[in-house]
C-alpha cells in the first residue's frame, strides 16, 4: 500500500469512528438536547414533579381567555393531549390561535405557569393572498387564522 | 485533472481569466436579489415585512456549511494527496466562512427578537452553528499558533476534520430534535415550503453569495502564494 493510500484510509476510518462516537454521545443526551416537552410527554409522566422545563405546541383555537387583566390564559396542545397554561406579561407578536409556542414555567396545581412565553413559526412562507385564498377553498393546513 | 490545475503558475493565470466574470456575475446576482428582496416580493401573511430578513439570512448559514465543507474537503486533500494549493485553499476560505456564520448568526438573531420574542435560546440549531462559529477561530488561532508553517497547517486540518461530524448535526438537528427553529423549508423531501414569488430572491441572493465566495477565495488563494513565493525567494537570496 501506498502512503498516500494508507493516509486516505486512515482518514476515513477516523471519519467513520468519529461520527460513530458522536451519534453516541447525541443519543445519550438526546432528553437534554430537545428544546422543550410536549403535553403528551406531561401526560407519561416523563417530567418530575416541580421541576422547570419548556413547554412546546399548538395553542388550541378558541382557547385564549384575556379577561384575566394581564394575565393570559390558554390551552397548548399536541392533537393527543393538551395542557392548561397561564402566563403574565406581555406575548410575542406572532403568538395567536393554531400558532406553535413554546413556554417556560412549572406546573402548579395541574396548571402549567410560565414565566416566559416564545412563539414558534412554522416552515411555510407565502403572501397574504396566497393564505386567503387557501383558506378560502378549505385546503388550509398550515397553523394560524 | 487535479494534477493539472494544482500547477500554482498555472492556477494564477487561469484565476486571473476567471475572475472578472465571477465578480460581475456576483454584482448582477447581487442587485437583482436585493431589488427583488426589498422591493419586488410579497410581505408574509404572518410575518409581514420581517420575511425580508431571509434574504440574508439563509444565503448565510447556507454559506456557512458550504465553506466549512469547502475547507474540509480541502483540507483533507492536502493531508492525504499533500498538494500544497489545497492546503493555500482551506486557509483562505476561513475567514469567508467565518464571516458568514456570523452574519447568519446575527441576521437570525435580529429576526428572533420580533418573532420568537427573543434574540437568542440555546436550541439544537442556534448551539450547533455557535459551535461552527467557534471552529473557524479555532482553526484560524491554531493555524497561527505554530512558528513553523507546515506543523500548523497539519494540527489545523485535523481540527477541521474533526468538526466537520457538527456540519450534518446543524442540518439535521432541526429534524432529531425539537427546536424553536423551524425546520427545513427549502432543502426537504417533499418540496420547497415557501411561495415562488419568495424564492426568486432567495436564490438570487444565494447565487450572488455563492459568486462571491468563489471570486474573493481565488482572490485570496492568488495573493497566499505570491505571499509564499515572495518568501522563498527572499529566503534564496538571503542564503546565496
Amino acid at each position: 500500500m501506498k502512503r498516500k493510500h494508507k493516509r486516505l484510509s486512515f482518514v476515513l476510518v477516523a471519519l467513520v469512528l468519529l461520527g460513530g462516537a458522536a451519534a453516541l454521545v447525541l443519543n445519550a443526551f438526546e432528553e437534554n438536547i430537545v428544546f422543550f416537552q410536549s403535553p403528551s410527554d406531561i401526560a407519561a409522566g416523563k417530567i418530575g414533579d416541580d421541576r422547570r422545563f419548556r413547554l412546546g405546541g399548538l395553542v388550541e383555537d378558541g382557547s385564549v381567555d384575556r379577561t384575566g387583566g394581564e394575565t393570559v390564559t390558554f390551552r397548548v396542545t399536541d392533537t393527543a393531549n393538551t395542557v392548561s397554561v397561564s402566563y403574565t406579561g406581555i406575548l410575542p407578536d406572532l403568538f395567536r390561535e393554531g400558532q406553535g409556542v413554546v413556554a417556560e414555567g412549572r406546573i402548579v396545581n395541574g396548571v402549567f405557569v410560565a414565566d416566559e412565553v416564545l412563539a414558534k413559526h412554522d416552515e411555510n412562507y407565502m403572501p397574504p393572498e396566497v393564505a386567503d385564498a387557501i383558506k378560502k377553498s378549505g385546503q388550509w393546513q398550515g397553523s394560524g387564522n | 485533472m487535479l494534477h493539472y490545475f494544482a500547477n500554482p503558475t498555472r492556477f494564477q493565470r487561469l484565476s486571473r481569466r476567471v475572475e472578472p466574470w465571477l465578480l460581475t456575475a456576483m454584482l448582477v446576482c447581487f442587485g437583482a436579489g436585493l431589488y427583488f428582496a426589498l422591493f419586488s416580493s410579497p410581505v408574509d401573511y404572518q410575518q409581514g415585512h420581517t420575511v425580508r430578513i431571509m434574504y440574508i439570512h439563509v444565503p448565510a448559514a447556507w454559506m456557512a456549511l458550504f465553506c466549512y465543507t469547502a475547507m474540509a474537503v480541502a483540507a483533507a486533500v492536502a493531508m492525504i494527496w499533500k498538494h500544497a494549493l489545497a492546503d493555500v485553499a482551506a486557509k483562505a476560505t476561513a475567514p469567508i466562512g467565518a464571516a458568514f456564520t456570523f452574519l447568519a448568526l446575527v441576521t437570525g438573531s435580529l429576526w428572533g427578537k420580533p418573532m420568537w420574542g427573543t434574540w437568542w435560546v440555546w436550541d439544537a440549531r442556534l448551539t450547533s452553528v455557535l459551535v461552527l462559529f467557534f471552529l473557524y477561530l479555532g482553526y484560524m488561532a491554531l493555524r497561527d499558533a505554530f512558528d513553523e508553517p507546515g506543523r500548523g497547517a497539519r494540527a489545523s486540518a485535523i481540527l477541521v476534520l474533526v468538526g466537520f461530524v457538527n456540519v450534518p448535526i446543524i442540518k439535521f438537528s432541526v429534524d432529531w430534535w425539537n427546536t424553536l427553529h423551524q425546520p427545513s423549508s427549502v432543502l426537504r423531501m417533499d418540496g420547497p415550503t415557501i411561495h415562488a414569488d419568495m424564492l426568486t430572491p432567495l436564490f438570487l441572493m444565494a447565487a450572488a453569495f455563492q459568486f462571491y465566495y468563489f471570486w474573493l477565495v481565488l482572490v485570496r488563494i492568488r495573493r497566499e502564494l505570491m505571499v509564499n513565493r515572495t518568501r522563498a525567494l527572499r529566503h534564496r537570496q538571503a542564503s546565496g
